[in-house]
């Protein structure tokens, strides 16, 4: 991994959190809990961190601590997103009912 | 095998692109389920670079791992009930929160402690996040599922208590930005925060999960954004300020739905104060009116407009699918039939839609608070379904009541108002509701989903 400065990465940090801010503010309240689980699924992100730990890993302890990670982590991103394709699934299949289609 | 650091960056922003698209599809339900698929690719892009990254090993442990936490990841997904999703994202949030801690962990171990203080300051704050995340949702998920009470558990000294834990383990994030390096330091400040996280969620009521959820949610990624400082990874920063945003939005959102400061739900345990507010008053001559499903049945099918007030009282009782054969025949009788949601209606933000988006009621016929309230004084019935401190106009009047000021569904403004309930048994927030002695009320007693059913047939019969 390259390193980066540390003001470079807060730097990128608050423009993250003003995107955030900017991205979520237009989320209807009606996707909500989507939303929830679907931000659950994107914080399953660490499994990267996971990875590049249990990856080099070359002693016991490390390679344990990396595991248990790994598991969760996965856990975290499979779940996630999988209940909030179940979720937004009910959202689209949209019967519409007998509404004369004037619009 | 990636080498070059400008490949694996560049892979990276592929990723961080997928999941600000991801979140911007979720502007409408129509474009929302590709949005998620977006995500799903930038996950897999996210971590096939990061497998290709030179110098990864322990294939077999990696391999092992993933496929445990697929197999309880798909399994959890697909058996959770819609009713029991506040639990799901609960424990989802908790995994997240722990695998950040354990990778601060590993990474100060490997580095045997020998930290800049910037590192130091990144594997701290991961740690304690993290730390905290894991074992606060993991107690809002035994709250959420009645493992353990939803009332707020409270103990004497609680304050006197957290303060030391909390300045324990400032003192020791501290020590180790300053440079301690003993391994004791961080394990000891991982135990201490784990603590924390259990008395932060304890003495929280049952009625403030959704602000707790949506919190425990931002923590998680603010524990993976430092994650990213510790490993240098923008996308675990971009991530996971993207996942803190959104959950600091929503925790605002949902305190300020309840007219509550978040300090004041944090440390406020709500349901302690009720000795004697916001009582319903039984000496005043009013009482409270029992109806049957055919006189309901009947009042239904002569109103032009009929709002349906659904509360977790309805979704426990699975009956959301009966309500909206009961919509549908009322609607085929030219009766228009609405919707109100109530944003804390149900257990976590937006619950409410997706239990009647599970009975396919569709979305249009959903109005939020705002929109219902001003329909209310044109409205012939109000049908309240297992809904109870989200109609209660003590919390516009009754200044000693403790929801006194959280907007609520003005049902009471509606010609006349039925409230569908098991028994009088208070709410989830413990609080009397003064509705119930309104003399446009009637009250039909019983389970949710057979009174809902009676009166499907009373209205084909009617």
């Amino acid at each position: 991994m390259t390193e980066l400065s540390f003001v470079v990465e807060l730097t990128i940090l608050v423009l993250a959190a003003f995107l955030g801010f900017e991205v979520i503010s237009k989320v209807p309240t009606m996707l909500h809990t989507p939303l929830m689980s679907g931000t659950n699924f994107i914080h399953g992100i660490v499994i990267v961190g996971a990875i590049i730990i249990l990856g080099f890993a070359d002693d016991t302890f490390t390679k344990a601590v990396g595991f248990v990670a790994m598991v969760l982590a996965t856990a975290n991103v499979v779940g996630g997103w999988f209940v909030t394709d179940r979720m937004l699934e009910m959202f689209k299949r949209r019967p519409e009912p007998r509404k004369d289609d004037g619009a | 095998m990636i080498s070059d650091p400008d490949v694996l960056g560049l892979l990276y922003l592929v990723a961080i692109v997928c999941f600000v698209l991801a979140l911007r599809f979720l502007s409408s339900p129509k474009h929302a389920r590709r949005g998620n698929w977006l995500g799903g690719i930038g996950m897999l892009v996210a971590i096939a670079t990061t497998l290709a990254i030179e110098g990864i090993s322990n294939w077999g442990l990696i391999v092992v791992a993933a496929f445990i936490g697929s197999v309880v990841g798909i399994v959890g997904a697909r058996k959770v009930k819609m009713t029991a999703m506040p639990q799901m994202v609960a424990l989802f949030n908790g995994v997240g929160g722990g695998a950040a801690a354990l990778v601060a962990l590993a990474e100060f171990h490997e580095l045997d402690g020998v930290l800049t203080s910037d590192e130091g300051l990144s594997i701290a704050l991961s740690a304690l996040i993290g730390s905290v995340s894991f074992s606060g949702s993991l107690v809002a998920f035994a709250k959420l599922q009645e493992l353990v009470s939803g009332r707020p558990i409270v103990f004497p000294a609680q304050n006197v208590l957290n303060l030391l834990v909390v300045a324990g383990a400032a003192a020791l994030g501290v020590a180790i930005v300053a440079g301690l390096e003993a391994q004791w330091a961080i394990v000891a400040l991982i135990v201490l925060a784990l603590a924390f996280g259990v008395m932060f969620v304890l003495p929280i009521g049952g009625a403030d999960m959704p602000v707790v959820i949506a919190l425990l949610n931002a923590f998680t990624g603010l524990a993976a954004s430092a994650t990213g400082f510790v490993l240098d990874s923008t996308v675990l920063i971009v991530a996971g300020m993207l996942v803190g945003a959104s959950g600091t939005l929503l925790t605002m959102l949902m305190a300020k739905a309840m007219n509550r400061s978040i300090a004041n739900v944090l440390f406020g345990a709500f349901g302690q104060v009720q000795v004697g507010a916001g009582q319903v008053r039984a000496d005043d001559g009013r009482t409270v009116r029992a109806t049957t499903p055919d006189d309901v049945a009947v009042q239904l099918s002569f109103a032009r407009k009929v709002v349906v007030v659904p509360g977790y009282g309805m979704a426990v009782a699975q009956a959301q699918h009966d309500v909206r054969q009961l919509a549908d025949l009322l609607e085929a009788k030219g009766i228009d039939v609405k919707y109100a949601i109530h944003p804390v209606a149900g257990r976590m933000p937006g619950h409410m839609n997706v239990l009647l988006a599970e009975a396919n009621v569709p979305y249009t016929q959903l109005s939020e608070m705002d929109e219902i309230n001003s329909e209310f004084p044109q409205t012939d019935v109000a049908l309240v379904i297992g809904a109870n401190d989200v109609t209660n106009p003590a919390a516009r009047s009754d200044t000693s009541s403790p929801i006194y000021g959280m907007p609520i569904l003005d049902v009471d403004k509606a010609a006349s108002i039925i409230v569908m309930k098991r028994s009088m048994n208070p709410g989830f927030a413990g609080i009397d509701n003064e509705l119930y002695l309104d003399p446009k009320t009637t009250m039909l007693f019983g389970d949710a989903k057979e009174s809902v059913l009676k009166l499907v047939t009373a209205v084909k019969n009617a």
